[in-house]
């Protein structure tokens, strides 16, 4: 009967007037730029002359490059061994490069792909430049296991292809599943980020064949697959992109712990770890973000992107980055605790020789550029700091290469027996062939800057207070 | 800007992917068939320094393979035979034909007959004739009849895939190991059900584990 009479007495209301929080969005693109600006701004950058600072750092870059070319023919020339690998290290520099290098990439897979489904729009600032960034950091990564098989054009005998001398792959090995993971992932980005350009490329073809210039013209024509930007197109484009999108995001987290079964599922101690492939995947993250951070900083500066890549952009990146590098610490520590917890002498043994056997000063070199450094960005003044947050992605990038080498060489160099203990160092050809692959990198990304749209244009005027049909004001608001 | 794909340009990525089909498997069938030992060495089958004949040696003179070829069943290396071997008999018979030169010029001079070698087993790959022979595994397996050879003739691929089939499964190929060197004998499995049981118990019994790991051959 309660219920009757309060539906005879109606309670007052405890507020007279609900008034929601009002939290303004952050604004992606500042100065209230037209979508005409847009497209000058980042066609401008294909169209203008080509600058004199592009030609010095091709020019340097390819210089760089030329020490992986050489290092590369010198090992195919004379054999494998003129790495520094030896017993008991036969995995050191070539693997570390490739794990930091697919590492870097997954930040582009990130922004393109789960930042997508989930909506946010500020990644269409970078997602470009990042989704190139993963693409070419593959490329870089893919050198160092092919060149390692050492008889390179037997490299094939990786994939399962019958052949004449009726052998196949041993499917219970994780270097197979690397394999299948890394051609997949960069199977999927290249489609990705082609998908993307599509819109991008039509509108560099039709100011092309404006300014007269028509070879120009019929290669962006050639690559843009006829669009027309119809209905029709969009409707295809967007359903693509969003599918790529799904097929992506499991590749976010799926690549990276793979690449850790290399590690996880062998039994050596410091190695045979379940933490492992979440600890990869926040630590390829981590590192992608200090490399997407080191390469949009510059390009915002020499360009005058700064409506386009705004303060609050630089802010999203440095609290992933902030987030990742912390999880990245949680697990140096779990890794530590976990160690003494399982009271298994080796594994303890592991632990404690990566602080302070012989290769300490690699260890601390890791603790101090991924532990420490992401710290800096809880701290608004610095994310602000343009400069000072371009300094810490480098140690970032630097902190992450010396990760992959502690986790790699200290284990291998102190394994069970201290019958088989080493020391590894790395050959001249090593460090070459790893220099010179940021010269790789850089002629690549060089390339990508002066003939592509570094952002998309179409996805960008998408997020413009013009392009909502409600004029920027909320469908229920009160006109 | 002018049409750069016409209409008909719709149906390109189909006649494109039927175009790369047709190379890739054209070029595929083209070296699988063409560039493997299956084309490149069967049939191989050089003039030698003497026209010696199997044939007549095994089917006429009732030599056992072991006669000449002495430590197939002892050594990883199948020796091919000294002159003095040869001159077991032939001191007595022929002991003059001009086609026996270079084996009298071997014998009084000390150096090798130059025979020309026809089964090569890369450097690579290691090969035992003594663990197969005793094993089982009949010369006619990998050298095919030879006692009915005139002249020497490259008869199997000896490819890595020929290898790894027989060891794969050994049982289809042994033979009883009194009928290895007689090479007209029939395979335990080809005599019917029970011969397939007799090799299968040899397997076993005899410990017959042929690797297939790479480092069995590779080492």
């Amino acid at each position: 009967m309660a219920h009757a009479v309060d539906h005879a007495v109606p309670t007052p209301a405890i507020l007279r007037e609900v008034n929601p929080a009002v939290l303004p969005r952050a604004v992606l693109v500042e100065n209230n730029r037209s979508f005409s600006w847009i497209t000058e701004k980042i066609c401008g950058i294909i169209e203008a002359k080509t600058p004199t600072w592009w030609w010095v750092c091709f020019s340097l870059a390819c210089f760089v490059a030329s020490f992986t070319v050489a290092g590369i023919i010198y090992l195919v020339a004379t054999g494998v061994g003129v790495w520094g690998h030896a017993n008991p290290v036969n995995w050191a520099w070539d693997i570390v490069n490739f794990v930091f290098w697919i590492g870097i990439g997954h930040a582009g897979t990130l922004i393109s792909a789960i930042l997508c489904l989930l909506r946010q729009k500020w990644r269409t600032s970078i997602n470009r430049a990042a989704e190139a960034m993963t693409i070419f950091a593959v490329v870089c990564a893919g050198i160092f296991p092919v060149f390692h098989v050492g008889r390179v054009w037997y490299a094939w005998y990786l994939f399962p292809i019958p052949n004449s001398n009726v052998i196949w792959q041993n499917f219970r090995s994780p270097l197979e599943w690397d394999v299948f993971a890394v051609s997949t992932y960069g199977t999927v980005s290249v489609l990705f980020w082609y998908i993307g350009l599509l819109p991008d490329l039509a509108v560099l073809r039709d100011r092309f064949f404006a300014a007269g210039n028509t070879f120009r013209s019929f290669l962006y024509g050639l690559f843009a697959l006829g669009w027309r930007g119809s209905n029709r197109h969009w409707s295809n484009y967007e359903m693509a992109y969003l599918i790529l999108a799904g097929i992506s995001t499991p590749l976010v987290l799926s690549v990276h712990t793979i690449v850790s079964f290399d590690f996880a599922v062998s039994l050596l101690p410091g190695w045979h770890t379940t933490i492992f492939p979440p600890y990869f995947v926040a630590g390829a993250i981590f590192s992608g973000f200090g490399m997407v951070l080191t390469l949009m900083l510059p390009l915002r500066a020499i360009y005058g992107l700064q409506d386009l890549i705004t303060q609050y952009h630089i802010d999203c990146m440095c609290k992933i980055t902030l987030a990742t590098g912390t999880i990245v610490g949680y697990a140096y520590g779990m890794e530590f605790f976990i160690a003494w917890y399982s009271t298994n002498p080796y594994e303890g043994f592991a632990f404690v020789n990566r602080a302070f056997g012989h290769y300490a000063w690699a260890y601390w070199v890791m603790i101090s550029c991924n532990v420490i450094t992401p710290q800096f960005f809880w701290f608004k003044s610095v994310r602000e700091n343009t400069s000072l947050v371009w300094i810490l992605s480098i140690f970032v990038n630097v902190g992450m290469w010396f990760e992959r080498f502690v986790i790699i060489v200290t284990s291998l160099a102190r394994d069970f027996l201290p019958s088989s203990w080493g020391y590894y160092s790395p050959s001249i050809v090593e460090i070459f062939t790893f220099f010179g692959t940021f010269g790789v990198f850089s002629v690549l990304f060089l390339l990508f800057i002066r003939f592509l749209p570094v952002m998309p244009m179409a996805e960008l005027k998408a997020v413009l207070p013009q392009a909502d049909v409600h004029g920027g004001r909320g469908l229920n608001d009160k006109h | 800007m002018s049409k750069l794909f016409p209409k008909s340009a719709n149906s390109l990525p189909f006649q494109i992917l039927i175009y790369l089909g047709l190379v890739v498997g054209i070029a595929t069938a083209g070296v699988t068939y063409y560039m493997t030992p299956k084309y490149t060495r069967v049939g191989y089958a050089p003039v030698q320094p003497v026209p010696f004949s199997h044939a007549k040696h095994v089917q006429e003179v009732g030599l056992d393979c072991r006669y000449c070829h002495s430590n197939v069943d002892k050594s990883a290396h199948s020796n091919v035979p000294t002159a003095q071997t040869c001159m077991n008999c032939h001191s007595v018979i022929k002991a003059n034909s001009p086609l026996l030169a270079p084996i009298r010029e071997s014998y009084e001079k000390g150096t090798a007959v130059p025979w020309v070698w026809i089964h090569h087993t890369p450097d690579h790959a290691y090969f035992n004739h003594a663990v197969h022979v005793n094993r089982g595994v009949s010369c006619v397996e990998c050298h095919g009849k030879v006692n009915e050879m005139d002249v020497v003739t490259h008869s199997q691929p000896l490819s890595m895939g020929f290898c790894i089939e027989c060891h794969r499964n050994p049982e289809l190929r042994l033979r009883d190991p009194k009928d290895v060197y007689n090479l007209d004998s029939k395979r335990l499995a080809d005599q019917g059900a029970a011969g397939l049981k007799t090799a299968e118990n040899f397997v076993h019994d005899w410990k017959v584990k042929p690797p297939q790991s790479c480092s069995g051959c590779h080492r």
